[in-house]
C-alpha cells in the first residue's frame, strides 16, 4: 500500500515542481479568468442585476454569476494543460519510465488526475482571493464548501484532458483540442449565461449546454460556493469522470488504445 | 476528556452557525398596489407566511404603536383602513379624505397625518374617534410625510410645488417652507430631530435640512457604473437610531444607496429588485426590508453587513412596507 502512495506522492511532487518552475503558467492561469471578469463582465455588466435563479438568495451582478464559471474555466484549462505536458512526456520518452512501474496503469493515471487537481485549486484559490480585492466576494462558508466540489470538478476536467491526450499523439494536434473542445465546451455551457438566457435564443442552445459535462462541474461548484449542494449536476459530474476517466485508462493501455503501435515513436 | 471536549467544540460550533437573532416574532406588511392585498413576511423564517385582500390601491402602510393596528392607505377607495394585525381582520375606515397615499403618525400614537395627493391638503385624522380634526393647505401634490421625534413639527413634501412645507402640529399652520430638487418624495427625521432627509425623485437627489434652521446643510448625489444618471431616482429613505447610516431606496436603478450620515457621503450601492420603492427597519435594526415594485419581491438587507442577504416574491406591485414593533 505504501508503495503506491509512494508514487502519488512522487507524482504529485513531480507536478507540483513543474508548476513551480513554470511561474508564466501560473500567472497565465490567473489572468485569464481575471481577463474576462474585467473585460467582459464589464461590457455585459448587466447593472441592473440578473433575475434571481438556484442557488442566489437575490439579485446579483454579472461580475457576480461569472465567478464560478471562471473557476471552471481555470480548472478546464488546467485539466488539458496537464494532460498537454502528458503527451510532452510521451514525446521526451519520461512517460515510459512511469508506466514501468509495477503499480496498475490505472493508479498512475488516477495519480496524475489528483496531481493536476492539486494544482488547478491553487490557482482557483488565487484567482477567488484576487476577485475578492476587486470587491467579489461571496459568503465565507462557501470558500471552504466549494474544495470538495473543486477536487471532483478538478478530476472530472483533468480526466477528460488525459482521455484526449491518450487519442493524440504529437504536441501540435493539442491546437485541435482547443479549437474543437476547450472552447466550444465553454462558450456552450452556464459559464458565461444562465440556461434560460440561451434558450431565449435557442432552446437548441440550451439543451446543448445542458447536457455539457463542463456545464455540470460548474453548477456544482456554483451552489457549492453558496453552500448548497445541486444534485442533479454533481451526479452528472461523477459519471462524467468516470467516463472519461475509464475511456483515459483504455486509451492509455498500449494493447487496446486509440495509439497501439505509436507508443515507442515518442521514445528517439 | 478528549470526546467532550470535541463534542463541545463542534457543538459551539453548530450554535454558531445557527441563524441568529431567530425567534424576534417580527412581521413585515407589504401593500401590493395592483393586487389590492397586502402581503405578511415572518422575519424569522424570511417567508410570506400569510396574503389578504385590502381596498383598492393600497400603498401607504404603517403600525399603530402598540402593534395591534395596521394602518394602510386605500388610495382608490379614498379611505384609510384599520386592520387587524392578528386576525387580518379590516374593522374599521377612517376619514382620509381623498386618494390618500402617505401618512405619518404623531409619536404619541395619534392622531395621523394623511397626504391627499390630488386635494392638495394634509388631513389630520384623531385616529381613535374617527374624526377628521383639521385640513392643512400645501403645495401641488402632497406626498412625503415626516414627523419630528418631539411630534412638535409635521413636515409634508408637495411633488409639483418641490418644497418641504414645515407645520406646527400645535396650531396646524405651515411654518416655513424649503425648496427641493424636483419631485421630492419622501420626508424622514434623524431619532434625534436634529436632521430632516428629503428624497427628491426626479432632481436625483437628497437634501439633507436643518430643521430649526430650515435650511440645506447639504444635497447628496448618486453615480452608479454602468447605470443612466436619469435612472438615479431616490424615494424611501430610512437612517439608523444611532445616527450613523442612511439608506436611500433609488427606484429604477434597483440600488439602496448607503449613506454614512454623519459624513453624507454615499459609501456604497446595494442591489436589490427593480424599482425600488420604500423601506423599513425592523425595530432592532437588524434588517432593512425594500419593497420592489416591477420585480414584486422585497429585499432583505442585513443592516451591519450591508448585505442584501435574500429577495422574497410578494403581490403585484409591493409599494410599502411597515414592520411590528413586537
Amino acid at each position: 500500500m505504501n508503495a503506491w502512495l509512494t508514487a502519488m506522492s512522487a507524482i504529485i511532487w513531480r507536478e507540483a515542481l513543474r508548476f513551480v518552475t513554470q511561474r508564466e503558467r501560473f500567472i497565465a492561469a490567473l489572468v485569464r479568468p481575471l481577463v474576462w471578469l474585467v473585460v467582459f463582465a464589464a461590457g455585459f455588466r448587466a447593472a441592473l442585476g440578473l433575475s434571481i435563479i438556484p442557488p442566489y438568495q437575490t439579485y446579483i451582478t454579472y461580475e457576480v454569476y461569472i465567478v464560478p464559471g471562471l473557476c471552471g474555466m481555470v480548472q478546464l484549462f488546467n485539466g488539458m494543460q496537464s494532460s498537454l505536458s502528458l503527451v510532452y512526456d510521451r514525446e521526451m520518452g519520461s512517460m515510459r519510465l512511469l508506466l514501468t512501474s509495477p503499480l496498475p496503469r490505472w493508479w498512475l493515471l488516477f495519480s496524475k488526475l489528483v496531481a493536476g487537481a492539486t494544482i488547478s485549486i491553487l490557482q482557483v484559490y488565487s484567482f477567488l482571493g484576487i476577485a475578492a480585492l476587486t470587491g467579489i466576494l461571496l459568503p465565507w462558508e462557501g470558500y471552504l464548501l466549494v474544495l470538495p466540489a473543486l477536487i471532483l470538478s478538478g478530476l472530472m476536467l483533468g480526466a477528460l484532458g488525459l482521455f484526449l491526450s491518450s487519442t493524440i499523439d504529437r504536441l501540435e494536434n493539442f491546437a485541435g483540442i482547443m479549437n474543437f473542445v476547450i472552447f466550444p465546451m465553454f462558450f456552450l455551457s452556464t459559464a458565461l449565461y444562465p440556461l434560460w438566457k440561451m434558450g431565449e435564443s435557442s432552446p437548441l442552445l440550451r439543451d446543448i449546454c445542458a447536457v455539457n459535462p463542463f456545464t455540470q462541474a460548474v453548477e456544482v461548484i456554483r451552489f457549492a460556493l453558496y453552500g448548497q449542494v445541486n444534485f442533479e449536476a454533481l451526479g452528472w459530474t461523477v459519471l462524467a469522470f468516470a467516463i472519461f476517466f475509464a475511456g483515459a485508462v483504455r486509451g492509455y493501455d498500449p494493447s487496446r488504445g486509440f495509439i497501439r503501435g505509436k507508443a515507442g515513436a515518442g521514445g528517439g | 476528556m478528549q470526546l467532550p471536549t470535541m463534542h463541545t467544540i463542534l457543538l459551539a460550533g453548530l450554535i454558531g452557525l445557527a441563524p441568529v437573532g431567530a425567534a424576534q416574532g417580527y412581521e413585515a406588511y407589504i401593500s401590493n398596489e395592483k393586487d389590492n392585498t397586502v402581503s405578511v413576511i415572518d422575519l424569522d423564517t424570511l417567508e410570506v407566511v400569510r396574503t389578504y385582500p385590502v381596498g383598492q390601491r393600497p400603498r401607504g402602510i404603517t403600525m399603530t404603536k402598540d402593534g395591534k393596528y395596521v394602518l394602510l392607505c386605500a388610495s382608490d377607495d379614498d379611505t384609510v383602513q384599520v386592520i387587524d394585525a392578528k386576525t387580518d381582520k379590516i374593522v374599521k375606515t377612517l376619514p382620509s379624505g381623498p386618494d390618500p397615499e402617505l401618512f405619518v403618525l404623531h409619536p404619541s400614537g395619534n392622531p395621523l397625518y394623511i397626504a391627499n395627493e390630488d386635494d392638495n391638503l394634509v388631513t389630520v385624522v384623531d385616529i381613535e374617534n374617527d374624526k377628521v380634526l383639521a385640513e392643512i393647505p400645501v403645495g401641488v401634490e402632497p406626498e412625503g410625510m415626516g414627523i419630528s421625534p418631539d411630534g412638535s413639527v409635521m413636515v409634508n413634501t408637495s411633488e409639483t410645488t418641490n418644497m418641504a412645507h414645515f407645520v406646527d402640529t400645535k396650531s396646524n399652520q405651515i411654518v416655513a417652507n424649503v425648496l427641493v430638487d424636483s419631485r421630492p418624495r419622501f420626508a424622514e427625521f434623524t431619532s434625534d430631530g436634529s436632521q430632516l432627509w428629503v428624497t427628491s425623485e426626479i432632481g436625483g437627489t437628497v437634501a439633507v435640512i436643518d430643521p430649526s434652521k430650515h435650511e440645506i446643510i447639504k444635497k447628496i448625489g448618486f453615480e452608479v457604473p454602468g447605470v443612466q444618471p436619469e435612472a438615479l431616482q431616490p424615494v424611501g429613505v430610512r437612517v439608523t437610531r444611532d445616527g450613523q447610516y442612511a439608506f436611500v431606496a433609488l427606484g429604477p436603478a434597483n440600488r439602496v444607496a448607503v449613506i454614512n450620515a454623519k459624513t453624507l457621503e454615499v459609501e456604497q450601492y446595494l442591489l436589490v429588485g427593480q424599482r425600488v420603492w420604500q423601506l423599513a427597519f425592523t425595530p432592532d435594526e437588524k434588517y432593512l426590508i425594500s419593497t420592489n415594485g416591477n420585480s414584486n419581491d422585497v429585499s432583505i438587507i442585513d443592516v451591519a453587513s450591508q448585505e442584501v442577504i435574500k429577495s422574497i416574491q410578494v403581490g403585484r406591485l409591493p409599494w410599502g412596507v411597515t414592520v411590528s414593533p413586537n
